[in-house]
């Protein structure tokens, strides 16, 4: 679903790869641990994803599609593909709960019937059935990042792309949301997270990826936080 | 399109007092660039017109006047006029041209100034005979009047561009200086509403981020600022248009076409054609700097 071959990234104007000589690949339905310390190169490998910056060296294929050669007009096509979730949530404080989620769908030129069928049933998917009408800030954090994910997951993309989601979180409200980000990784969706929660990582035991000043340094099945 | 209309509306609305200031500029700078195209047009009607009428007049020596080329106390002799006349037809730039005799000249005088008390002061005799002269280009006239102006037997060349001249110099001064302050003014109405879309977009940053993230098209997500700037340029147009169209019916149709019957005036369909060019350098202005302003946070 997502292969990286020998891929580098140095940012205009540094000396320092931010990535460098990355091969890897992520299989559909996998779930995906990347960590490593603040500046190992995670959100520079979740971004080469997205596209939003281009590899300086190397080839990033998603979903079979070499995205370093897509043109501008093509990205927003492969976005759609791949929901996205920040630590910070995101959302638009004067936009309530349903209208944040719908608001993935209308901008992509969903028709109303669909948004009116399917923003309902994402909301009860991620647990807020009936919460629909409330603003962002009347919520919890847990609440606000599961409308977060509610948002990325509304248009059941390939790929879902998680950084740092439990980064303002408590433990409790931690463990629930990485219960959805399961749940929705079962029902066939790649899932990619960044993360510094160790607790979390050695819970779950999935596969690992570490990186260290831009490469990789272990690559784990079933991996813990901070083993090598 | 529901959404693009609202958050459109919704932008317009919140930025209300910018967005006046924009129709204002607008369309104080549209009605003098419409105004400038009008005026631009009418001088042109007028030159056509007076340059078409004009013509160069050889008044030939008699013996009441005196001049370089004339001898005392004499009229031209035929020879000297058939010499003239020659001369004239011989230049390429001559279309037309007749002669005017003394009788003829007096005709035109008791013509034009019957009643009036000078009427009787003049005779026949003292009269000038002249050639009349009518070019092919009324703008290339200096050749010829050198040309005869040195000739034996002429008196001296009348030129009515000497007249004229100074007038449309003028005229086009006024113009351009229409045009160029209106130039002035629409780069100001322009950079007000590059600037008005910039703060518009920073102000919903946050909703455009996510709108990229989540795959929104750059034509979606710039269509609602489009729309903001497009509709305060065609409300500055269509005042403008208002405006020009007053303009013509309250100075030209209710006064200068009734006073002024034997010049040639602008009318609707002069206004018409500046209209539409008010309307198109009003879209083009509020399209590019939008495209400008929203560059960056379309930037992939």
């Amino acid at each position: 679903m997502i292969r990286f071959e020998d891929v580098s990234k140095v940012y205009e104007g540094q000396q320092r790869a931010a990535l460098k000589n990355v091969t890897l690949e992520v299989e559909k339905g996998e779930f995906v641990f990347l960590v490593g310390t603040s500046g190992s190169g995670k959100s520079t490998f979740l971004r080469l994803i997205l596209r939003e910056y281009r590899a300086t060296r190397g080839h990033v294929y998603v979903a079979g599609k070499d995205i370093s050669k897509l043109p501008a007009w093509k990205i927003p096509g492969l976005r759609r593909q791949i929901g996205t979730v920040f630590q910070d949530f995101r959302l638009l404080p004067g936009k309530t709960v349903h209208e944040n989620v719908a608001f993935a769908l209308q901008v992509i030129g969903k028709p109303s019937s669909v948004i009116k069928k399917v923003v309902p049933e994402t909301l009860e998917l991620v647990g807020l059935a009936g919460k629909g009408d409330r603003l962002p800030e009347e919520l919890s954090g847990g609440e606000q990042q599961r409308v977060a994910i509610a948002r990325a997951f509304v248009n059941r993309p390939r790929i879902l792309i998680a950084d740092e989601p439990t980064g303002n979180l408590d433990p409790a409200t931690s463990v629930g949301i990485m219960k959805l980000l399961d749940r929705i990784n079962r029902a066939d969706t790649t899932v990619v997270m960044a993360t510094h929660d160790s607790a979390i990582v050695d819970q779950m035991r999935k596969r690992v990826i570490e990186l260290d000043a831009g490469q990789i340094v272990r690559d784990q099945v079933k991996g813990v936080y901070g083993a090598r | 399109m529901r959404h693009t209309f609202a958050e459109a509306f919704s932008g317009l609305r919140r930025n209300a007092s910018m967005t006046l200031a924009v129709v204002v500029t607008m369309w104080v700078s549209l009605s003098l660039f419409g105004a400038g195209l009008l005026a631009a047009r009418q001088v042109d009607l007028l030159k056509d017109r007076w340059y078409d009428k004009i013509e160069i007049s050889a008044f030939l020596c008699v013996k009441d006047v005196k001049g370089d080329n004339c001898d005392t106390g004499q009229d031209a002799t035929d020879a000297e006029k058939a010499a003239i006349l020659t001369a004239i037809q011989q230049n390429p730039e001559t279309q037309d041209v007749f002669y005017e005799s003394k009788q003829q000249a007096f005709d035109q005088f008791k013509q034009v100034f019957a009643g009036s008390s000078i009427e009787d002061s003049l005779t026949v005799d003292q009269m000038q005979d002249s050639y009349r002269i009518k070019l092919k280009n009324p703008a290339n006239y200096q050749g010829l009047v050198s040309e005869i102006s040195t000739m034996k037997g002429v008196q001296f060349v009348q030129d009515l561009h000497v007249y004229l001249d100074p007038i449309f110099t003028w005229l086009n001064a006024l113009r351009w200086g229409t045009i160029g302050m209106s130039v002035l003014l629409l780069l100001a109405a322009s950079l007000q509403i590059g600037n008005t879309i910039r703060m518009a977009a920073f102000a919903r940053r946050r909703e455009l981020g996510i709108m990229r993230l989540v795959g929104a098209s750059n034509i979606y997500i710039m269509l609602p600022f489009l729309l903001e700037s497009l509709f305060a340029a065609v409300l500055g147009a269509a005042l403008a248009s208002g405006t020009l169209a007053a303009g013509l019916y309250f100075v030209i149709v209710q006064n200068a076409q009734v006073s002024l019957k034997g010049l040639r005036w602008i009318g609707w369909s002069d206004a018409g054609l500046a209209m539409a060019g008010v309307t198109g350098v009003a879209i083009v202005l509020s399209i590019v700097p939008t495209l400008i302003a929203t560059r960056r946070y379309l930037r992939v």
